[in-house]
Protein backbone atom coordinates (compact mmCIF):
# COMPACT_ATOMS: atom_id res chain seq x y z
CA UNK A 1 0.00 0.00 0.00
CA UNK A 2 1.68 3.14 -1.09
CA UNK A 3 1.50 6.11 1.38
CA UNK A 4 -0.29 8.32 -0.84
CA UNK A 5 0.57 12.27 1.14
CA UNK A 6 2.26 12.79 4.56
CA UNK A 7 -1.07 11.49 6.74
CA UNK A 8 -2.06 8.52 5.18
CA UNK A 9 -2.24 5.32 7.45
CA UNK A 10 -4.43 2.63 5.48
CA UNK A 11 -6.19 2.25 2.46
CA UNK A 12 -9.15 0.17 1.59
CA UNK A 13 -8.49 -1.79 -1.65
CA UNK A 14 -12.03 -1.60 -3.86
CA UNK A 15 -11.06 -3.00 -7.20
CA UNK A 16 -8.65 -5.38 -8.11
CA UNK A 17 -7.46 -5.04 -12.02
CA UNK A 18 -4.86 -7.82 -12.68
CA UNK A 19 -5.57 -11.56 -11.20
CA UNK A 20 -2.56 -13.88 -10.09
CA UNK A 21 -1.07 -15.19 -14.11
CA UNK A 22 -1.02 -11.91 -15.21
CA UNK A 23 1.76 -10.03 -16.71
CA UNK A 24 2.53 -6.43 -15.46
CA UNK A 25 4.72 -3.85 -16.33
CA UNK A 26 6.23 -0.78 -14.53
CA UNK A 27 3.31 2.14 -14.88
CA UNK A 28 0.36 -0.49 -14.94
CA UNK A 29 -2.61 0.18 -13.01
CA UNK A 30 -2.99 -2.80 -10.68
CA UNK A 31 -5.95 -1.82 -8.44
CA UNK A 32 -7.99 1.40 -7.31
CA UNK A 33 -8.03 2.05 -3.48
CA UNK A 34 -9.97 3.94 -1.44
CA UNK A 35 -8.58 6.52 0.47
CA UNK A 36 -9.12 9.92 1.82
CA UNK A 37 -8.36 11.80 -1.31
CA UNK A 38 -11.41 9.52 -2.65
CA UNK A 39 -10.66 6.53 -5.30
CA UNK A 40 -7.32 6.50 -6.44
CA UNK A 41 -5.43 3.94 -9.15
CA UNK A 42 -2.54 2.13 -7.62
CA UNK A 43 0.40 1.88 -10.16
CA UNK A 44 3.26 -1.05 -10.43
CA UNK A 45 7.30 0.21 -10.40
CA UNK A 46 8.48 -3.53 -11.28
CA UNK A 47 7.78 -6.36 -14.61
CA UNK A 48 6.87 -9.58 -13.22
CA UNK A 49 3.98 -11.97 -13.18
CA UNK A 50 1.17 -11.43 -10.34
CA UNK A 51 1.63 -14.63 -8.12
CA UNK A 52 -0.11 -13.97 -5.15
CA UNK A 53 -3.32 -11.55 -4.84
CA UNK A 54 -2.94 -10.80 -0.53
CA UNK A 55 -5.28 -7.91 -0.19
CA UNK A 56 -8.70 -8.86 -1.38
CA UNK A 57 -11.10 -6.68 -2.14
CA UNK A 58 -12.42 -4.40 0.46
CA UNK A 59 -10.03 -5.29 2.56
CA UNK A 60 -8.69 -2.12 4.95
CA UNK A 61 -4.43 -2.37 4.27
CA UNK A 62 -2.33 0.11 6.40
CA UNK A 63 0.40 2.03 4.38
CA UNK A 64 3.85 0.00 3.53
CA UNK A 65 1.78 -3.49 3.91
CA UNK A 66 1.92 -5.93 1.31
CA UNK A 67 -1.08 -6.00 -1.23
CA UNK A 68 -0.07 -8.68 -3.60
CA UNK A 69 3.22 -10.53 -4.64
CA UNK A 70 5.14 -10.35 -7.76
CA UNK A 71 7.42 -13.30 -9.35
CA UNK A 72 8.81 -14.31 -12.41
CA UNK A 73 5.84 -16.98 -13.43
CA UNK A 74 6.85 -19.64 -11.97
CA UNK A 75 5.35 -19.94 -8.51
CA UNK A 76 1.73 -18.22 -9.66
CA UNK A 77 -1.01 -19.72 -7.14
CA UNK A 78 -3.45 -21.60 -8.98
CA UNK A 79 -6.23 -19.12 -8.99
CA UNK A 80 -8.85 -21.75 -7.78
CA UNK A 81 -11.84 -19.50 -8.17
CA UNK A 82 -11.97 -16.15 -10.28
CA UNK A 83 -10.87 -12.92 -8.69
CA UNK A 84 -13.50 -11.50 -6.68
CA UNK A 85 -15.94 -9.61 -8.10
CA UNK A 86 -15.55 -5.88 -7.75
CA UNK A 87 -17.94 -5.02 -4.75
CA UNK A 88 -18.04 -1.89 -3.74
CA UNK A 89 -18.54 -1.20 0.19
CA UNK A 90 -22.13 -0.03 0.57
CA UNK A 91 -21.37 3.41 1.08
CA UNK A 92 -23.16 6.47 2.40
CA UNK A 93 -24.18 9.48 0.89
CA UNK A 94 -21.99 12.23 2.85
CA UNK A 95 -23.63 14.59 5.42
CA UNK A 96 -24.90 17.45 3.64
CA UNK A 97 -22.51 19.79 4.33
CA UNK A 98 -24.56 22.26 5.47
CA UNK A 99 -24.87 20.20 8.49
CA UNK A 100 -21.09 19.58 8.22
CA UNK A 101 -20.01 23.34 8.18
CA UNK A 102 -22.86 24.16 11.27
CA UNK A 103 -20.30 24.88 14.02
CA UNK A 104 -21.01 23.25 17.17
CA UNK A 105 -23.44 25.75 19.30
CA UNK A 106 -22.60 26.81 22.58
CA UNK A 107 -24.26 24.77 25.39
CA UNK A 108 -27.30 26.42 27.43
CA UNK A 109 -26.77 26.16 30.96
CA UNK A 110 -27.10 23.11 32.70
CA UNK A 111 -27.33 21.30 29.22
CA UNK A 112 -25.21 18.09 29.40
CA UNK A 113 -23.10 16.24 26.57
CA UNK A 114 -20.58 13.69 27.75
CA UNK A 115 -17.02 14.22 26.58
CA UNK A 116 -16.95 11.86 24.14
CA UNK A 117 -20.48 12.47 23.23
CA UNK A 118 -18.70 16.11 22.15
CA UNK A 119 -15.48 15.45 20.46
CA UNK A 120 -17.93 12.92 17.92
CA UNK A 121 -20.43 15.35 17.38
CA UNK A 122 -17.58 18.06 16.70
CA UNK A 123 -16.01 15.48 13.78
CA UNK A 124 -19.50 14.72 12.48
CA UNK A 125 -20.33 18.61 12.24
CA UNK A 126 -23.03 17.57 14.69
CA UNK A 127 -25.01 19.96 17.36
CA UNK A 128 -25.22 17.92 20.30
CA UNK A 129 -27.22 20.30 22.09
CA UNK A 130 -29.86 19.76 19.83
CA UNK A 131 -30.18 15.76 20.33
CA UNK A 132 -32.41 14.49 23.30
CA UNK A 133 -29.84 12.81 25.75
CA UNK A 134 -30.36 9.35 26.68
CA UNK A 135 -27.88 9.19 29.26
CA UNK A 136 -28.36 8.48 32.81
CA UNK A 137 -29.15 12.14 34.20
CA UNK A 138 -29.97 13.54 30.87
CA UNK A 139 -26.95 13.98 29.15
CA UNK A 140 -26.40 13.34 25.38
CA UNK A 141 -24.05 10.41 24.81
CA UNK A 142 -21.72 8.75 22.35
CA UNK A 143 -24.56 7.07 20.86
CA UNK A 144 -27.13 9.78 20.53
CA UNK A 145 -24.35 11.04 18.04
CA UNK A 146 -24.11 8.15 16.48
CA UNK A 147 -27.71 7.65 16.17
CA UNK A 148 -28.11 11.39 15.00
CA UNK A 149 -25.08 10.93 12.90
CA UNK A 150 -26.66 7.66 10.74
CA UNK A 151 -30.11 9.46 10.63
CA UNK A 152 -28.83 12.31 8.54
CA UNK A 153 -27.22 9.87 6.64
CA UNK A 154 -30.19 8.56 5.98
CA UNK A 155 -31.69 11.48 4.76
CA UNK A 156 -29.25 12.52 2.84
CA UNK A 157 -29.59 9.10 0.55
CA UNK A 158 -32.94 10.29 -0.22
CA UNK A 159 -32.67 11.00 -3.91
CA UNK A 160 -33.18 14.61 -4.26
CA UNK A 161 -28.65 14.98 -2.22
CA UNK A 162 -28.29 13.23 -4.89
CA UNK A 163 -25.00 15.82 -5.92
CA UNK A 164 -22.67 13.42 -7.99
CA UNK A 165 -19.34 13.27 -6.08
CA UNK A 166 -16.54 11.38 -7.29
CA UNK A 167 -16.41 7.32 -6.57
CA UNK A 168 -15.29 7.24 -3.15
CA UNK A 169 -14.67 10.37 -2.56
CA UNK A 170 -16.07 11.21 1.15
CA UNK A 171 -15.40 15.23 1.69
CA UNK A 172 -15.38 15.18 5.93
CA UNK A 173 -12.59 12.40 4.92
CA UNK A 174 -10.75 14.35 3.41
CA UNK A 175 -11.31 17.69 5.26
CA UNK A 176 -9.42 15.74 8.22
CA UNK A 177 -6.75 14.41 5.67
CA UNK A 178 -5.89 18.63 5.10
CA UNK A 179 -6.54 19.07 8.20
CA UNK A 180 -3.95 16.77 9.81
CA UNK A 181 -1.19 17.93 6.79
CA UNK A 182 -1.95 21.03 7.90
CA UNK A 183 -1.59 20.82 11.18
CA UNK A 184 1.88 19.15 11.13
CA UNK A 185 3.07 21.60 8.58
CA UNK A 186 2.29 24.71 11.04
CA UNK A 187 3.73 22.32 13.99
CA UNK A 188 6.52 21.16 12.63
CA UNK A 189 7.69 23.49 9.46
CA UNK A 190 9.23 26.97 10.69
CA UNK A 191 7.76 28.52 7.42
CA UNK A 192 9.57 31.66 6.15
CA UNK A 193 7.70 34.19 3.52
CA UNK A 194 8.31 36.22 0.68
CA UNK A 195 6.25 37.90 -1.88
CA UNK A 196 6.84 39.59 -4.98
CA UNK A 197 5.11 41.41 -7.69
CA UNK A 198 5.79 40.62 -11.55
CA UNK A 199 4.61 42.07 -14.68
CA UNK A 200 3.26 40.02 -17.31
CA UNK A 201 2.68 42.58 -19.72
CA UNK A 202 4.72 40.66 -22.44
CA UNK A 203 3.84 37.52 -21.58
CA UNK A 204 0.09 38.07 -21.66
CA UNK A 205 0.36 39.88 -24.81
CA UNK A 206 2.38 36.87 -26.26
CA UNK A 207 -0.12 34.66 -25.12
CA UNK A 208 -2.87 36.52 -26.91
CA UNK A 209 -0.98 36.29 -29.93
CA UNK A 210 -0.15 32.31 -30.07
CA UNK A 211 -3.85 31.76 -28.94
CA UNK A 212 -5.34 33.78 -31.46
CA UNK A 213 -3.12 31.40 -33.94
CA UNK A 214 -4.97 28.31 -32.18
CA UNK A 215 -7.73 26.34 -32.70
CA UNK A 216 -10.07 26.93 -29.36
CA UNK A 217 -9.10 23.28 -27.55
CA UNK A 218 -5.39 24.22 -27.94
CA UNK A 219 -5.15 27.52 -26.59
CA UNK A 220 -3.83 28.05 -23.27
CA UNK A 221 -4.88 29.87 -19.90
CA UNK A 222 -1.78 32.02 -18.33
CA UNK A 223 -1.34 29.70 -15.51
CA UNK A 224 0.39 27.35 -18.07
CA UNK A 225 3.20 29.59 -18.16
CA UNK A 226 3.03 30.67 -14.12
CA UNK A 227 3.63 26.95 -13.76
CA UNK A 228 6.08 26.82 -16.38
CA UNK A 229 8.10 29.63 -15.49
CA UNK A 230 8.52 28.26 -11.73
CA UNK A 231 9.69 24.65 -12.91
CA UNK A 232 12.33 26.43 -14.55
CA UNK A 233 12.92 28.95 -11.86
CA UNK A 234 13.48 25.86 -9.17
CA UNK A 235 16.70 24.31 -11.95
CA UNK A 236 18.69 27.15 -10.67
CA UNK A 237 17.60 27.37 -7.64
CA UNK A 238 17.45 23.00 -6.38
CA UNK A 239 17.58 23.87 -2.88
CA UNK A 240 13.97 24.37 -3.06
CA UNK A 241 12.84 21.65 -4.58
CA UNK A 242 12.73 18.42 -2.63
CA UNK A 243 11.71 17.11 0.68
CA UNK A 244 12.78 16.76 4.38
CA UNK A 245 12.89 14.12 6.75
CA UNK A 246 14.79 12.98 9.94
CA UNK A 247 16.43 16.20 9.90
CA UNK A 248 17.87 16.36 5.99
CA UNK A 249 16.90 17.86 2.90
CA UNK A 250 16.91 15.31 -0.21
CA UNK A 251 16.67 17.05 -3.48
CA UNK A 252 14.08 15.86 -5.87
CA UNK A 253 14.94 13.43 -8.76
CA UNK A 254 13.25 15.77 -10.70
CA UNK A 255 11.30 19.11 -11.25
CA UNK A 256 7.80 17.24 -10.15
CA UNK A 257 5.33 20.33 -9.38
CA UNK A 258 2.61 19.31 -7.49
CA UNK A 259 -0.33 21.18 -9.01
CA UNK A 260 -3.29 22.29 -5.88
CA UNK A 261 -6.51 21.79 -7.34
CA UNK A 262 -9.46 22.89 -5.97
CA UNK A 263 -12.71 20.12 -6.07
CA UNK A 264 -15.95 21.58 -6.53
CA UNK A 265 -18.26 21.49 -3.19
CA UNK A 266 -14.60 21.73 -1.34
CA UNK A 267 -11.29 20.12 -0.88
CA UNK A 268 -8.31 20.31 -2.43
CA UNK A 269 -5.74 18.11 -3.88
CA UNK A 270 -2.18 18.44 -5.37
CA UNK A 271 -1.29 15.25 -8.10
CA UNK A 272 2.20 16.06 -9.52
CA UNK A 273 3.07 17.17 -12.84
CA UNK A 274 6.76 14.77 -13.50
CA UNK A 275 9.46 16.88 -15.18
CA UNK A 276 7.43 19.87 -15.71
CA UNK A 277 10.46 21.80 -16.47
CA UNK A 278 10.83 19.95 -19.18
CA UNK A 279 7.55 19.76 -20.21
CA UNK A 280 7.08 21.90 -23.41
CA UNK A 281 3.69 24.75 -22.84
CA UNK A 282 1.19 22.77 -24.87
CA UNK A 283 1.75 18.92 -23.32
CA UNK A 284 2.02 20.81 -19.95
CA UNK A 285 -1.29 22.57 -20.64
CA UNK A 286 -2.98 19.28 -21.65
CA UNK A 287 -1.31 17.31 -18.08
CA UNK A 288 -3.00 20.30 -16.46
CA UNK A 289 -6.74 19.92 -17.74
CA UNK A 290 -6.21 16.24 -17.39
CA UNK A 291 -4.93 16.20 -14.35
CA UNK A 292 -8.36 19.29 -13.15
CA UNK A 293 -10.33 16.38 -14.86
CA UNK A 294 -9.34 13.12 -13.02
CA UNK A 295 -9.01 14.97 -9.66
CA UNK A 296 -12.68 16.09 -9.84
CA UNK A 297 -13.86 12.77 -11.25
CA UNK A 298 -11.75 10.07 -9.62
CA UNK A 299 -8.74 8.54 -11.09
CA UNK A 300 -5.69 9.74 -10.03
CA UNK A 301 -2.62 7.83 -9.72
CA UNK A 302 -0.91 6.81 -6.87
CA UNK A 303 2.99 8.06 -8.50
CA UNK A 304 1.21 11.40 -8.83
CA UNK A 305 -0.31 11.77 -5.06
CA UNK A 306 3.32 10.50 -4.13
CA UNK A 307 5.91 12.34 -5.67
CA UNK A 308 5.10 15.78 -5.73
CA UNK A 309 8.99 17.77 -4.96
CA UNK A 310 7.38 21.19 -4.48
CA UNK A 311 3.77 22.60 -4.65
CA UNK A 312 2.83 25.74 -6.87
CA UNK A 313 -0.99 27.11 -6.80
CA UNK A 314 -2.74 29.50 -8.64
CA UNK A 315 -5.67 31.25 -7.10
CA UNK A 316 -7.08 31.31 -10.54
CA UNK A 317 -9.07 34.58 -12.04
CA UNK A 318 -12.01 35.36 -9.48
CA UNK A 319 -9.10 34.65 -6.68
CA UNK A 320 -7.26 36.96 -4.66
CA UNK A 321 -4.74 39.51 -4.79
CA UNK A 322 -2.12 37.06 -3.25
CA UNK A 323 -1.54 33.97 -1.48
CA UNK A 324 0.30 32.98 1.92
CA UNK A 325 0.57 29.51 1.15
CA UNK A 326 1.24 26.50 3.33
CA UNK A 327 3.80 23.79 2.60
CA UNK A 328 2.85 20.64 2.30
CA UNK A 329 5.12 17.91 4.18
CA UNK A 330 7.49 16.83 3.81
CA UNK A 331 8.21 19.24 0.70
CA UNK A 332 10.07 22.19 1.45
CA UNK A 333 8.61 24.97 -0.68
CA UNK A 334 5.31 26.25 -2.16
CA UNK A 335 4.60 28.98 -4.69
CA UNK A 336 1.70 30.97 -5.41
CA UNK A 337 0.55 33.09 -7.26
CA UNK A 338 -2.33 35.71 -6.79
CA UNK A 339 -5.02 36.81 -9.67
CA UNK A 340 -3.80 38.51 -12.35
CA UNK A 341 -5.19 42.12 -12.10
CA UNK A 342 -4.42 45.24 -13.89
CA UNK A 343 -3.14 48.23 -11.69
CA UNK A 344 -0.96 51.02 -11.67
CA UNK A 345 3.11 50.07 -12.58
CA UNK A 346 6.00 52.03 -13.51
CA UNK A 347 7.64 51.79 -16.64
CA UNK A 348 10.41 53.42 -18.29
CA UNK A 349 9.76 56.28 -15.45
CA UNK A 350 6.21 56.72 -16.27
CA UNK A 351 3.39 55.02 -14.12
CA UNK A 352 1.16 52.96 -16.50
CA UNK A 353 -1.47 50.29 -16.14
CA UNK A 354 0.10 46.92 -16.24
CA UNK A 355 -1.66 43.34 -15.80
CA UNK A 356 0.40 42.22 -12.59
CA UNK A 357 0.89 38.76 -10.27
CA UNK A 358 2.14 38.45 -6.83
CA UNK A 359 3.98 35.82 -6.30
CA UNK A 360 4.92 34.38 -3.06
CA UNK A 361 7.19 31.80 -1.60
CA UNK A 362 6.73 29.84 1.50
CA UNK A 363 9.32 28.17 2.51
CA UNK A 364 10.99 25.75 5.01
CA UNK A 365 13.64 27.67 6.81
CA UNK A 366 15.43 23.99 8.53
CA UNK A 367 16.46 23.64 5.11
CA UNK A 368 16.69 27.40 3.51
CA UNK A 369 17.13 31.29 4.27
CA UNK A 370 15.34 34.23 2.40
CA UNK A 371 18.28 35.22 0.41
CA UNK A 372 18.01 31.94 -1.78
CA UNK A 373 13.94 32.26 -1.93
CA UNK A 374 14.23 35.48 -3.04
CA UNK A 375 16.44 34.32 -5.76
CA UNK A 376 13.83 31.77 -7.26
CA UNK A 377 11.33 34.82 -6.69
CA UNK A 378 13.21 36.93 -9.40
CA UNK A 379 14.41 33.98 -11.37
CA UNK A 380 10.57 33.34 -12.31
CA UNK A 381 10.31 37.56 -12.48
CA UNK A 382 12.82 37.08 -15.52
CA UNK A 383 12.06 34.04 -17.16
CA UNK A 384 8.03 35.33 -17.23
CA UNK A 385 9.91 38.54 -19.13
CA UNK A 386 10.95 36.26 -21.82
CA UNK A 387 7.80 33.93 -22.65
CA UNK A 388 8.62 32.82 -26.13
CA UNK A 389 11.17 30.70 -23.87
CA UNK A 390 8.97 28.89 -21.63
CA UNK B 1 -29.36 26.89 -34.11
CA UNK B 2 -31.75 28.57 -32.37
CA UNK B 3 -31.87 29.90 -29.11
CA UNK B 4 -33.23 27.35 -27.56
CA UNK B 5 -31.26 24.66 -28.94
CA UNK B 6 -28.24 26.72 -28.05
CA UNK B 7 -30.03 27.19 -24.44
CA UNK B 8 -30.47 23.09 -24.15
CA UNK B 9 -26.95 22.85 -25.10
CA UNK B 10 -25.29 25.24 -22.58
CA UNK B 11 -27.26 23.72 -19.68
CA UNK B 12 -26.35 20.06 -20.87
CA UNK B 13 -22.37 21.57 -21.03
CA UNK B 14 -22.76 23.60 -17.71
CA UNK B 15 -24.65 20.00 -16.30
CA UNK B 16 -21.23 18.37 -16.95
CA UNK B 17 -18.62 20.82 -15.50
CA UNK B 18 -21.01 22.06 -12.42
CA UNK B 19 -23.26 18.79 -11.68
CA UNK B 20 -24.50 20.11 -8.80
CA UNK B 21 -25.70 23.09 -9.83
CA UNK B 22 -29.34 24.06 -11.77
CA UNK B 23 -28.44 26.05 -14.72
CA UNK B 24 -31.84 26.23 -15.04
CA UNK B 25 -32.22 28.59 -11.93
CA UNK B 26 -29.90 31.02 -13.55
CA UNK B 27 -31.21 34.86 -14.06
CA UNK B 28 -30.15 35.18 -17.61
CA UNK B 29 -27.85 38.47 -16.95
CA UNK B 30 -26.19 36.63 -14.05
CA UNK B 31 -21.96 35.90 -14.41
CA UNK B 32 -21.78 32.48 -14.95
CA UNK B 33 -18.29 31.93 -13.32
CA UNK B 34 -19.56 33.64 -10.49
CA UNK B 35 -22.90 31.65 -10.08
CA UNK B 36 -21.31 28.60 -10.75
CA UNK B 37 -18.30 28.70 -9.22
CA UNK B 38 -16.63 28.34 -12.52
CA UNK B 39 -12.48 28.48 -12.53
CA UNK B 40 -10.35 29.81 -15.66
CA UNK B 41 -9.90 26.03 -16.48
CA UNK B 42 -13.69 25.18 -16.31
CA UNK B 43 -14.52 28.29 -18.14
CA UNK B 44 -11.91 26.57 -20.73
CA UNK B 45 -13.44 23.19 -21.02
CA UNK B 46 -16.72 25.04 -21.46
CA UNK B 47 -15.87 27.55 -24.40
CA UNK B 48 -14.23 24.19 -26.16
CA UNK B 49 -17.50 22.25 -25.56
CA UNK B 50 -18.86 24.69 -27.08
CA UNK B 51 -16.64 24.87 -29.90
CA UNK B 52 -16.69 21.56 -30.70
CA UNK B 53 -20.65 20.95 -29.95
CA UNK B 54 -21.15 24.02 -32.66
CA UNK B 55 -18.48 24.33 -34.90
CA UNK B 56 -17.99 28.36 -33.72
CA UNK B 57 -14.16 28.64 -33.70
CA UNK B 58 -14.60 31.63 -30.78
CA UNK B 59 -11.72 33.64 -30.55
CA UNK B 60 -10.66 34.73 -27.39
CA UNK B 61 -11.57 38.21 -27.32
CA UNK B 62 -15.00 36.98 -27.54
CA UNK B 63 -14.73 35.36 -24.21
CA UNK B 64 -16.43 38.15 -22.82
CA UNK B 65 -19.85 37.76 -24.42
CA UNK B 66 -19.90 34.38 -23.21
CA UNK B 67 -19.88 35.04 -19.30
CA UNK B 68 -24.00 35.28 -19.12
CA UNK B 69 -26.52 32.99 -20.42
CA UNK B 70 -28.03 35.55 -22.60
CA UNK B 71 -24.99 36.82 -23.54
CA UNK B 72 -23.56 32.86 -24.87
CA UNK B 73 -27.47 32.33 -25.90
CA UNK B 74 -27.53 35.47 -28.20
CA UNK B 75 -23.89 34.93 -29.45
CA UNK B 76 -23.65 31.32 -30.37
CA UNK B 77 -27.40 31.88 -32.12
CA UNK B 78 -25.48 34.82 -34.42
CA UNK B 79 -22.67 32.74 -34.66
CA UNK B 80 -23.51 29.47 -35.81
CA UNK B 81 -25.88 30.75 -38.30
CA UNK B 82 -25.04 28.52 -41.54
CA UNK B 83 -23.01 26.21 -39.59
CA UNK B 84 -23.55 22.73 -40.60
CA UNK B 85 -25.18 21.09 -37.77
CA UNK B 86 -23.59 18.74 -35.64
Amino acid sequence: MPALGADMESGTVVEWLVAPGDHVKRGDVVAVVETQKGAIEVEIFIEGVVSEIVAPVGTKVPVGAVLAHIGDGADVRAAASPPPPLVLPPKLAPVPSEAVTRPVAAQPAGFKVTPAARRRASELGIDPTTLPGTGIDGSVTLADVEGAALASKVVAVAPEASAPRRPGFDLAEMRKAIAAAMARAKREIPHYYLSHTVDLGVALGWLETLNGTQPVPRRLLPAVLLLKASALALREVPQLNGTYSDGSFYPGDGIHTGWAISLRGGGLVAPAIRDADKCPLPELMAAMRDLVQRARSGGLRSSELSSPTVTVTSLGERGAESVTAIIYPPQVAIIGFGTISTRPWVVGGQVTPRSLVTVSLAADHRVTDGHIGARLLNAIERLLQEPAKL
Amino acid sequence: MTENDVKSLLFEILGDIAPEANPATLAGGADLREKLDLDSMDFMNLVVALHERTGVDIPEADYGELRTLNGAIAYLARTSEGLPHR
